[in-house]
């Protein structure tokens, strides 16, 4: 009784700081801060929002983004947990792929947009790719740096116990790195709702991100702002929905 | 139980170990002879830093020695060690039963032999009903009960512990130590077993080496006299006992000291 009443206690906790914010945000506009025509109150949006989900165009562009984001997310990383786990189980992976890493990974992925476009047209496959490609270094190095700081006594048994390289690559380092994999999948998720939405405000006819775009252009300020909010929303849906994924295949991790 | 077959006859010759550290090379072993019988229970005690347990991890394979050999005799065993480490090395992200089973699924044993073995690991340490509880559910003692159970499992030749229940409260490591001895008495393993506790390597060992500080070298090998099966509670307040311990103490004491003075000069 105790224990469920505190879980959803963490719960509310969790919505009291958008609640709050919203709440501010209708009042001051209410009060007469600001101009409803180019900053619409949270009511108008909410509005706008509701329109938008009855005639199905909302649904439609949040689909696109999210075949995208999920797309290229799993595209990405799971390479990029097989790349980060070789790199800490064998010295010449590291050596090769670590100036490449370094290299690559500041270039702002955005800046490949029309390199991808060129390879990949401007059907769902370049935005994809786009986000394939930014997931792919957090989650890379993240798990390098989870599997290379394995406190080294698992090393120790697993190789005095027998273990293959086979054993040792699928039933340590991988669980072992794989609390410090979860942080950099939640990254790579934020991050990859921040490329593709900056990629469909240009080379696109669908997504959130064009959405946000067009209604710009047309000056459609409330909807613009349904774009930005259901990007939000889709954010906290995501992590809420990781936290509960990581807590049942994290079992281990102390509460 | 008559103990069927005996565990590796170990001899090591002149054995050192060298590190490279930062101001030059320090010797962690040096010159170490030293003989066990098939099925001994051999305790090894001396100051921190003797090099106590680098001796334990060149016999399970985890280091290399800079000169000399060791000789291994494990005919009729399949799996020729397995170590029982100072904090438990369990892996965290496998129940109890996965772990102890770890040491049969790396070397490919059929599924029906592995059930009936790790089933009648968990029985030895008593731990059949926590099977499935992960590492931190766990106390400190029972971690440990199973980081033998996942050694013992294998059937190992020899098996090493190094200093197994110096994390354990007073109470747990009395209980543990009594049940290692009689799951010892039962299987006759060779076990080398690393301590710091004159007063444990008597309760356990046939034979007690007593080891010097840096460089770590064989002082002295006291033969422990006291009977199989033993009774631990009884034998700790043994006056022979207690005259031994002191003994010993007195043979390790000049090491202390002088690895102290070493440290402070």
């Amino acid at each position: 009784m105790n224990g469920i009443s505190a879980k959803w206690r963490d719960r509310l906790l969790y919505m009291v700081s958008p609640i709050v914010f919203l709440l501010v945000w209708q009042l001051l506009l209410m009060a007469g801060f600001g101009d409803r025509r180019f900053i619409p109150a949270p009511s108008d949006i909410a509005l706008r929002f509701w329109r938008l989900t009855i005639n199905g165009e909302l649904a439609l562009h949040t689909g696109v983004t999210l075949l995208r984001v999920f797309g290229g997310f799993f595209i990405g990383a799971i390479p990029a947990v097989a790349c980060g786990l070789l790199m800490a189980m064998f010295k010449p992976v590291r050596l090769v792929v670590d100036p490449l890493i370094a290299a690559l990974f500041p270039i702002p992925k955005i800046a490949l947009m029309p390199l991808l476009l060129l390879a990949f047209g401007f059907g769902d496959a370049s935005k994809i790719a786009l986000v394939a490609i930014a997931v792919f270094f957090p989650v890379c190095v993240n798990t390098y740096v989870g599997a290379a700081n394995i406190d080294k006594i698992y090393w120790d048994v697993a190789k005095n116990y027998g273990a293959s390289q086979t054993v040792m690559f699928t039933r340590v380092v991988f669980f072992g790195a794989l609390p410090t994999i979860f942080a950099g999948l939640r990254i790579a998720l934020a991050v990859s709702f921040i490329v593709l939405v900056a990629a469909e405000f240009v080379a696109t006819k669908s997504g959130i991100g064009y959405l946000i775009w067009n209604s710009w252009e047309l000056l459609q300020v409330d909807v613009m702002f349904v774009g930005i909010v259901t990007i939000g929303i889709l954010g906290l849906i995501t992590s809420a929905l990781f936290q509960e994924i990581e807590r049942k295949v994290i079992p281990w991790k102390a509460e | 139980m008559v103990v069927q077959r005996r565990g590796a006859a170990i001899s090591i010759a002149g054995l050192c170990k060298e590190y490279v550290s930062g101001q030059g090379r320090v010797r962690a072993l040096d010159s170490i002879d030293l003989r066990v019988k098939p099925g001994e229970f051999l305790c090894i005690v001396g100051p921190s830093g003797c090099g106590k347990s680098t001796l334990l991890r060149i016999l399970a394979g985890l280091d290399h020695q800079t000169a000399g050999s060791i000789a291994v005799e494990a005919g009729g065993w399949r799996v020729q060690n397995a170590m029982v480490f100072q904090e438990s090395g369990l892996f965290p992200w496998m129940s109890v039963e996965t772990n102890v089973r770890f040491g049969l699924m790396t070397r490919g044993v059929p599924e029906t032999e592995a059930n009936e073995r790790v089933e009648a690991a968990l029985r030895l340490v008593g731990l059949t009903r926590f099977r499935r509880h992960y590492p931190h559910q766990l106390s400190g003692g029972m971690r440990q009960r199973s980081a033998i159970a996942r050694a013992f499992v294998t059937d190992p030749a020899m098996l090493l512990m190094d200093e197994p229940f110096a994390a354990l409260d007073a109470q747990n490591r009395v209980i543990l130590q009594a049940e290692l001895v009689r799951i010892w008495e039962q299987t006759g393993k060779t076990v080398l077993y690393v301590t710091h506790s004159i007063e444990e390597a008597l309760l356990l060992g046939d034979r007690c080496v007593v080891m010097t500080a840096q460089p770590g070298r064989i002082k002295q090998i006291i033969d422990v006299p006291f009977p199989h099966p033993r009774d631990l509670i009884a034998l700790s307040a043994a006056a022979d006992f207690g005259r031994l311990k002191i003994d010993i103490w007195k043979v390790l004491e000049e090491e202390v000291t002088r690895a102290r003075q070493e440290m402070e000069a």
